[in-house]
């Protein structure tokens, strides 16, 4: 029977043949993520309560990534707490500090194709650009696989995102994924699974490819998927990764989707998501002269090395415009180092850019950043929902890394195409 | 058998608005007093034990925060039922002992309707209107989970029993 990639996956790991959509199964998990607002804090007590212990403590990653670094004393505490919880756990993956969880996951070589991967948070898919099978869930279920090292889930049916042609200089994978909210309800994808595919897909680089998986959730998606490639697997090999069984984790030629949904990537015009939702995306066009308080680099989404390059690309030989905070908060420490060192970090600072720690910071409101009453950014963050990033009556818009930037010079939403060669 | 009062809500209510990421540093008591606030002002304060939240299409989309379902829990609230849910929030709701029900005829519900809901049969009937609507049915591991009172009970039944059986071996 011809599967989707998705379905081979599961498969694999509920040690069968092969699966059919809606079935519900067992799967085996290959790899645990959590993280200090959901993981130790919550998780800890109830593994105490069960007094069972971690099935396997080398497939466990901790990560120190919403409260980092801390802005009060409570979250000084959570910090602490989750140091001390995960000493005493013996845990073996903690990074603290570092990075947020679905950007380091993928850097410090922790997933390769084939994987089934569970993350204590919504945007645990990013790791669905290297072949994994990657789920969001909250923190009992966390807890139930680290007794258990198992999870049931539903076989999701899937849905082909074929994308034809090549992104136009200055369009990126953030407007791939806000032209898809724009194209579909909310609820969508809800339950299924995204698989993207197609020449604009094989062009992206693996930074564009995970903020593509990483907005799946936006659509209500379980996962998304990339069956991996020459790029994928060049991408692991530099992470100490070494993959021989790509040609393993591709659905098969004759694999049913529920539905296929073509776009042109060539065709594609920047995009903007206005507040409160990214369903409400629309060409830039659309928004031009939005005038903005904020521009905000940030978050899993949008602020990986691929993204910091691309404002830089805009930000060269020119200045953030008077009454506009720009500011970035690299999505690792690792991107930070590298982006310090290709003087990409130069670059922005000199236009004026501020540059803020490491972590989720101001995407979720908790960090540097939070806007007041009535305050307008632009963010290349995922969600922009009422409240998100601060006051509830604050407005957040949603972009690329080249029209956060672009805006950020302008002053107001402009077309980013007109900033780079 | 659960009665209470709706509380009803629209289309792809998300958990930012439930349960604002900004608070989650603190207790639920204090999250919990700010759910739902832009959507319905005096909902935390005025929502009473028993009650039940009715939702549209996509309720509990965005962040997969366990203490969305959690907040609801903590005011009391006895069950969710909405047209469709966000799987994050589907699960989280499970897991910690809050049935949510999957009603296409949620949309027909009014604020302050009296709901007796029946799980195990899958039956919603309205105490005012006099209808009964029927849910879509809850797989057997989910309602034996839900019976233990979520996923922590449930692994509590599952460890004994596993204790007691290498006991007598």
């Amino acid at each position: 029977m011809p599967l989707t990639l998705a379905e081979k996956l599961i498969a694999e790991a509920a040690s069968r043949a092969s699966v059919e959509p809606d079935e519900i199964v067992t799967c085996r998990v290959d790899l645990a993520m959590m993280h200090d607002l959901q993981g130790p804090r919550r998780v800890g007590p109830m593994l105490e309560k069960l007094g069972a212990p971690i099935w396997n403590l080398d497939r466990v990653v901790v990560v120190s990534d919403h409260n980092a670094p801390a802005i009060d004393t409570d979250t000084a505490g959570i910090l602490d707490f989750t140091r001390k919880w995960v000493q005493a756990a013996g845990i073996k993956h903690f990074y603290d500090m570092q990075g947020i969880s679905h950007v380091l996951l993928p850097e410090r070589g922790h997933l390769r194709p084939g994987m089934f991967v569970v993350g204590g948070d919504s945007h645990s898919p990013t790791g669905g650009a290297v072949g994994a099978f990657v789920i969001g869930v909250g923190s009992t279920e966390v807890c139930g696989v680290l007794v258990t090292g198992e999870i049931w889930v539903r076989v999701p049916h899937s849905i082909l995102a074929d994308w034809s042609g090549i992104l136009q200089h200055g369009v990126a994978a953030k407007d791939m994924m806000l032209k898809m909210c724009a194209a579909l309800p909310m609820e969508a994808c809800d339950y299924r699974v995204i698989e993207h595919r197609g020449d604009a897909i094989r062009a992206l680089p693996m930074g564009e490819r995970l903020t593509l998986c990483n907005m799946s959730p936006e659509l209500g998606a379980k996962t998304s998927l990339i069956a991996p490639d020459e790029i994928t697997v060049r991408y692991l090999a530099d992470v100490g990764v070494h993959v021989e069984d790509a040609d393993r984790w591709q659905s098969d030629p004759a694999a049913e989707y529920e539905r296929t949904l073509n776009f042109d990537a060539a065709a594609l015009e920047p995009q903007i998501a206005a507040p409160s939702s990214p369903s409400n995306s629309a060409d830039v066009n659309d928004y031009q002269n939005v005038s903005i308080h904020q521009a905000y680099i940030g978050a899993c989404t949008g602020a990986k090395l691929s993204d910091l390059h691309m404002a830089a690309e805009v930000l060269r030989g020119r200045r953030v415009a008077a009454g506009v905070r720009f500011l970035i908060a690299p999505a690792s420490q690792r991107t930070t180092v590298e982006a310090a060192q290709d003087g990409t970090l130069a670059t922005l600072t000199e236009a004026g850019a501020i540059l803020l720690p490491t972590g989720c910071g101001a995407c979720a409101g908790m960090g540097a950043g939070t806007l007041a009453a009535g305050e307008v950014c632009i963010s290349s963050t995922a969600r922009n929902y009422k409240g998100r990033m601060g006051d509830y009556t604050s407005e957040v818009y949603l972009g690329s890394a080249y029209s956060v930037a672009a805006a950020a010079v302008a002053g107001r939403i402009v077309d980013p195409r007109d900033f780079v060669q | 058998m659960i009665t209470g009062r709706a509380w009803v809500f629209g289309d792809n209510v998300n958990t930012d608005l439930i349960a604002p990421a900004r608070l989650l540093k603190r207790p639920v008591a204090e999250f919990a007093r700010h759910c739902l606030e832009t959507v319905q002002p005096n909902f935390a304060a005025e929502v009473k034990p028993g009650d039940i939240v009715v939702g549209g299409v996509n309720f509990g989309c965005g962040s997969s925060r366990e203490q969305a379902p959690e907040a609801l829990r903590y005011l009391g609230l006895s069950a969710v039922i909405a047209k469709s849910f966000a799987r994050t929030f589907y699960r989280n709701a499970m897991n910690i002992g809050l049935p949510a029900i999957v009603c296409s005829e949620a949309g027909s519900m009014a604020q302050g309707a009296r709901l007796k809901l029946s799980i195990e049969k899958g039956i919603i009937e309205n105490l005012d209107t006099g209808k009964t609507h029927k849910c879509q049915a809850i797989p057997r591991h989910l309602m034996e989970m839900l019976n233990d009172g979520g996923l922590l009970g449930h692994l509590e039944k599952r460890l004994r029993a596993k204790k007691s059986e290498t006991l007598q071996r």
